[in-house]
């Protein structure tokens, strides 16, 4: 196979073929960059964004976001709405469609009970499967014919997309798999490594975090594509490295997510080989503000609700950290055209963008000052307001991140001048992100006023994103601290919205509700959104029909690249 | 000598138990999650359950009775019924790394032959330029070959890798575009051509672990000879009419090896342990690369593993050098 | 050395110091040796004396002069513009781009601060964190390599216990420590001592094991040398024969170890800083400032090459210095 596919790539190669068009493989070898390798090709095994991009080269699933973030059908026919009687009215089933004469790269025809088996293998005992939630609340996934399967759900599903959508939830093929369910999951090292999938390339040797090669599909259901033969996903190093080897050497074609300063990635770019590309998202860098108190002298319940915090309780302060910060410069300073200010934890789709807290866009350090003395807080002698005896003094936590570390040092300067003082923290990020319940280091444990860092949602529905802020989301020691609501928010208003989002399908109303439940979040100022962050990747003047895609992997279309004239 | 040898190995196992004991213990301590690195959008409840996969629920100690069993018992099977067809191993559970979910020692015998290459290599080439300059620097005490090599060599140590590696990639990958920036470690060497890739693609990094090994080495090598070109056999050997040559390369060289053969035994290893900044730089993903992501993946399996592994090749090779050492010096007995 | 006139206290006084006299006589001598200690106490000075000869404060954020360029860059203007650009730096950003201001004279980071006041700031972190992790790993190094190579029935547990520490896995050891003694540290001593009393016994016990290895092989073989067996033979003591005899012989290795253990020492730190567990982010070490330029080599060389030719420089000079105090304490090159 290997030797095949090099044989087909020479060949390629020295035919040149410039306007040989829609030919599978014309267009030879491309090298794609990613810093940090995968580890394995099978996304229910390993959930990192780095396999489940890897794997989606080969394996892929029934319906999938493009890079505007609508669902576009993939592997189905269509995408089943209410309307095309594809959903159900009361919203407890779907119905997909395969689309016909779909073959695996082994030439054996894909069948709905394929479909079926994806569910089993990741809700099996004992697998651990990565995507879980993707399969909340199915009942059962239903054959009716060869084609033709039904997902049933135990409860009414307003976003019933989860199962078998997206980069996440792929379907794999049932014969390869049929002895890996559950507990075995790990021993199919071959099946893991090298997926018997759909995509338009198949892997011919995994190397776990180092290489992946691959070649063209010879049962890609377009006959002329992919245009390249072969294809070398090379992982290792660092973000910089990824970029020179693509905008300075040229030795790559495309880089994945280069999160550099902007200068940096500018003095790569004007080597003059390849593009930056960039596109956005959900991805919103923020820094948590936790209510509650965490001196150590509180023992077993530092960080609860308990105890509130001395002085971020007061939401005078909450708003004047808020007010303090110029959204504008940390863009400027840390992602150029990759990032731009926001004032919401909810930036996107646009129908969910809310209007309403647009002031934090100009920074404002009298306002904040002004507010502050308003409020009791008198500047001390040494520069630290204090009210009280209880003196604005914080510690202000993140992961190791150089632009994450720029960020620390201009708003502790900004807080400074508005008599807030700072100590600063970074946390290695496999330990921040980390939910060791033994570690006082995670962000979950929050033992810090202030900490940062960025999240977002799969695809474009963001109810389970917006149930984060509820009460009992909150990391406590009866959780084991885990939990997504880092600031320990709690309000039974906002936990009445989340109810509320559950049960409605419209739309509108949805985002009605995602939009209150942000505005409350942000006006209470629990959460100080910084910047909206783009994905940023680069690919060579050479490569065509790159389209960045932040809603999905972003090779979502390596069928449709090819090369160009440079 | 052979008496020392065996007394040697046998408390060398036992050293080898114990220490797996505390490296286990210590990584079981340690703060860190394996499902760290997964996206936040995935919900806490299943990564409880992927940890529970992984089982991370059990008690320390039943982990490392488990592992110590694969890695002493099922892992050796396995290899000799790899080599020999015989059916030694049975089906039993060999040790799975936590993030590719597939046999630990797979991943390792893939990645240790560039490791050899570019960071052997680099150690071999370090070593054999050192040994001369420490030589000559000493005989030729400050001359301006010796102030040249010491500030060669000081500079060289004192800028770290992170740097210089960087700085050849700008300056040989970027601006010349005479050789790589990224390793192909698929690269199978079957021509000619594929030979001069394969030897362009090691310059730089072997440039890079060269320059500091070898500034560390010929310091050592340097200090001892000047030790010894002082002593009084020196003299009597000169008296006696022996020539410069025998006095300075038999005679001073054999008794200014014993600090360097004990700065090389304790490189060897490090050698299998990759060296773990200039395969991140030059992207070559050997061992060194493979057990910091292991580390920041928080994969115990695999970090106990290679740690082990390297505990095996540091008792192994300072033993070696205690022997050497009764080679050089034979009034040095351990019995 | 000695006068023509000499009393009895004089007598009495010169022969009590005179083996360190000697050693001051001998060490003046060596050149390289009076050269490296210049430039060490300059940088001494430089660091500790900085900061009232240069007062701008080394975190403070000056954004409008971000990424401004050394003064030095001048000289690679025009021959018609240096001297335009040295008397009115401002004036050039309209001319030629170029972003030069004397209140920065080796140029700003990224985010405006200025780079002289940080490498100084940072010179006082690493070159205290370097000198004091060096002298701790070399005295828990030498004290167990003589201790292993001079007792014989100390010497099996002890190599073993050094195998133990070589085998140990460097990044969760330091994760484990932190854990387990940041808090108490920072509680008992502020958050900067506490980091730097971490930071300090954290590189000590994780490199003292070569120079243990080193100095056992060389006191081994020095221990069957004929001096120390005429030196047994009149009744020496251990402690006195280990002090006398066996530490001045295996100064040498030990001096290489010094030189290299403080160039570790700094690159270490910088590594452990960069992973958050070392002093706060915003706290410029010369390891930190080098590793986060690495990626501006290109456009910004110059926030490279000044922290890489601080540590170069104080590696070198404590190398001669290290020279010139072996053969000072060498008594066979002191005599001639």
């Amino acid at each position: 196979m290997n030797f095949k596919a090099t044989l087909l790539g020479a060949a390629a190669a020295f035919a040149m073929a410039p306007a040989a068009m829609a030919e599978r493989g014309a267009d030879g070898h491309v090298n794609i960059i990613y810093w940090q390798a995968p580890s394995g090709m099978n996304p229910y095994l390993s959930g990192g964004t780095k396999e489940l991009e890897a794997a989606s080269l080969v394996i892929e699933p029934l319906a999938r976001y493009n890079e505007e973030g609508t669902m576009v059908p993939w592997l189905a026919e269509s995408v089943p709405t209410v309307e095309n009687g594809g959903v159900s009215e009361d919203l407890t089933s779907i119905t997909w469609t395969l689309k016909e004469g779909l073959l695996w790269s082994d030439g054996t025809p894909v069948t709905s009970e394929d479909v079926r088996f994806s569910w089993q293998y990741c809700t099996a005992e004992g697998g651990g499967c990565a995507q879980g939630e993707k399969y909340n609340d199915v009942t059962d996934v239903e054959i009716i014919d060869d084609r033709t399967v039904t997902v049933h759900f135990g409860v009414s599903k307003p976003f019933p997309y989860g199962p078998f959508v997206g980069a996440q939830a792929p379907i794999i093929q049932a014969a390869q798999f049929a002895d890996c369910l559950g507990a075995k999951a790990p021993e199919c090292t071959d099946a893991n490594f090298q997926p018997i999938g759909t995509g338009p390339f198949t892997v011919t040797e995994f190397r776990s975090n180092d290489v992946v090669s691959l070649a063209a599909n010879e049962n890609y259901r377009d006959a002329s594509k992919p245009a390249f033969a072969t294809v070398t996903l090379k992982g290792g190093g660092s973000a910089t490295d990824a970029g020179r080897a693509v905008l300075a050497t040229g030795e790559f074609d495309y880089a994945w997510n280069l999160q550099l300063a902007p200068d940096v990635l500018a003095e790569m770019a004007s080597a003059g080989k390849g593009t930056v590309v960039s596109s956005f998202g959900t991805l919103v860098e923020r820094i948590m503000v936790n209510m509650t108190d965490v001196s150590a002298d509180l023992g077993e319940r530092r960080g609860t609700a308990d105890n509130a915090h001395p002085f971020l309780s007061d939401i005078n302060v909450r708003q004047a950290l808020s007010m303090a910060i110029d959204r504008d410069l940390l863009v400027e300073i840390g992602y150029g055209t990759a990032g731009r200010p926001t004032c919401n934890v909810l930036p996107a789709p646009a129908i969910y963008k809310s209007t309403a807290n647009d002031a934090c866009l100009v920074q404002d350090i009298a306002a904040a000052n002004a507010l502050l003395d308003e409020a009791g807080w008198e500047m001390g002698s040494d520069g630290v307001r204090a009210k009280d005896g209880v003196r604005l003094s914080m510690l202000y936590q993140t992961s190791t991140n150089a632009v994450r570390q720029d960020f620390q040092a201009l708003i502790k300067q900004w807080w400074a001048e508005i008599g807030v003082e700072t100590e600063l923290r970074n946390i290695d990020a496999s330990v921040f992100f980390g939910g060791d319940p033994a570690s006082n280091d995670t962000f979950q444990k929050f033992f810090a006023d202030v900490e940062m860092y960025a999240n977002n949602f799969d695809g474009t529905d963001p109810e389970s994103y917006m149930a984060n802020w509820e009460c009992s989301q909150a990391p406590r020691p009866e959780t084991q601290w885990q939990g997504n609501n880092m600031p320990r928010f709690c309000s039974e208003e906002y936990d009445a919205l989340v109810a509320e989002m559950a049960t409605t399908g419209d739309l509108n109303e949805r985002a009605r509700l995602a939009k209150a439940m942000n505005d409350m979040l942000m006006q209470e100022y629990v959460i100080i959104p910084l910047v909206d962050r783009g994905r940023v990747s680069a690919h060579a003047n050479t490569l065509g029909g790159v389209i960045l895609n932040t809603w999905d992997s972003e090779l979502w279309n390596a069928a449709d690249w090819h090369r160009v004239d440079g | 000598m052979l008496n020392f040898i065996i007394r040697r190995s046998g408390i060398s196992v036992l050293t080898l138990f114990f220490i797996s004991f505390v490296i286990f213990m210590l990584l079981a301590l340690a703060p860190g999650d394996p499902t760290a690195s997964l996206p936040l959008s995935i919900p806490a409840e299943v990564k409880a359950q992927i940890r529970e996969s992984l089982g991370l629920g059990q008690n320390p100690l039943v982990r490392f009775v488990k592992w110590f069993y694969a890695f002493f018992w099922v892992e050796p099977m396995y290899t000799i019924e790899q080599l020999t067809g015989l059916n030694t191993y049975g089906d039993q559970q060999r040790i799975i790394s936590f993030q590719s979910r597939s046999p630990v020692m797979d991943i390792v015998w893939q990645r240790i032959p560039q490791t050899l290459w570019v960071v052997g290599l680099g150690y071999v080439v370090g070593t054999l330029i050192a040994l001369p300059i420490g030589i000559i620097s000493a005989y030729r005490q400050y001359s301006w070959f010796d102030q040249l090599g010491t500030f060669i060599s000081m500079v060289g140590f004192s800028v770290p890798t992170f740097f210089t590696g960087v700085l050849l990639i700008v300056i040989f990958s970027v601006n010349l575009g005479w050789f790589p920036s990224i390793y192909d470690t698929t690269l199978v060497v079957d021509s000619w051509a594929n030979f001069v890739k394969q030897a362009k693609q090691m310059v730089l990094p072997v440039s890079v672990l060269a320059l500091y090994n070898a500034a560390q080495i010929s310091r050592f090598m340097r200090a001892s000879m000047l030790d010894n070109l002082n002593q009084d056999y020196v003299r009597t050997a000169r008296a006696k009419g022996l020539g410069e040559k025998a006095v300075v390369l038999v005679h001073v060289l054999r008794n200014s090896m014993i600090p360097v053969v004990t700065v090389i035994a304790l490189g060897v290893p490090q050698v299998f342990g990759g060296a773990i900044i200039t395969e991140q730089v030059f992207k070559v993903n050997g061992l060194g690369q493979l057990l910091i992501t292991a580390i920041q993946a928080n994969d115990i399996p695999m970090v106990q593993t290679l740690t082990v592994i390297f505990a095996v090749l540091i008792i192994l090779f300072n033993l070696i050098a205690d022997v050497l050492y009764g080679v050089l010096d034979p009034r040095i007995r351990y019995d | 050395m000695t006068d023509k006139t000499v009393t009895e206290q004089d007598i009495a006084a010169s022969a009590s110091r005179s083996q360190w006299w000697d050693v001051w006589g001998q060490f003046r001598t060596h050149r390289g040796a009076m050269i490296g200690a210049f430039v060490f106490l300059l940088i001494v000075f430089g660091i500790v004396l900085g900061p009232w000869l240069w007062s701008t404060d080394a975190t403070y954020i000056d954004i409008r002069a971000k990424n401004a360029r050394a003064i030095t860059s001048c000289f690679s203007q025009d021959w018609g513009m240096i001297w335009t650009c040295l008397s009115d730096p401002t004036s050039m950003k309209a001319e030629t781009g170029l972003k030069v201001y004397w209140s920065h004279p080796l140029g700003t980071d990224q985010l405006g601060r200025d780079n002289l006041a940080r490498v100084i700031k940072g010179g006082q972190v690493s070159l205290a964190v370097g000198v004091t992790a060096m002298l701790l790993a070399l005295f828990v190094g030498t004290l167990v390599g003589v201790m292993a190579g001079f007792f014989k029935k100390l010497d099996g547990i002890l190599m073993r216990l050094t195998d133990l520490f070589l085998a140990l896995p460097l990044l969760p050891l330091l994760l484990v420590m932190f854990m387990l003694f940041r808090d108490a540290l920072n509680s008992s001593f502020g958050p900067e001592m506490g980091a730097f009393i971490l930071m300090v016994s954290a590189i000590g016990i994780t490199s003292w094991m070569p120079t243990a290895r080193i100095v056992r092989g060389d006191v081994l073989a020095i221990k069957e040398r004929e001096f120390v067996l005429a030196a047994r033979s009149i009744g020496t003591t251990n402690s006195k024969m280990i002090m006398r005899h066996v530490l001045p012989n295996v100064m040498s290795p030990i001096m290489v170890s010094a030189t290299l253990g403080i160039a570790n020492a700094i690159i270490t730190e910088s590594a452990l800083s960069f992973l958050g567990l070392g002093f706060p982010p915003d706290f410029p070490t010369w390891g930190r400032l080098l590793y986060d330029s690495t990626d501006f080599l290109v456009s910004y060389p110059e926030r490279v090459i000044y922290p890489g030719l601080a540590i170069s420089l104080t590696v070198l000079s404590v190398n001669y210095i290290g020279d010139g105090l072996r053969d000072a304490l060498d008594p066979r090159i002191r005599g001639r």
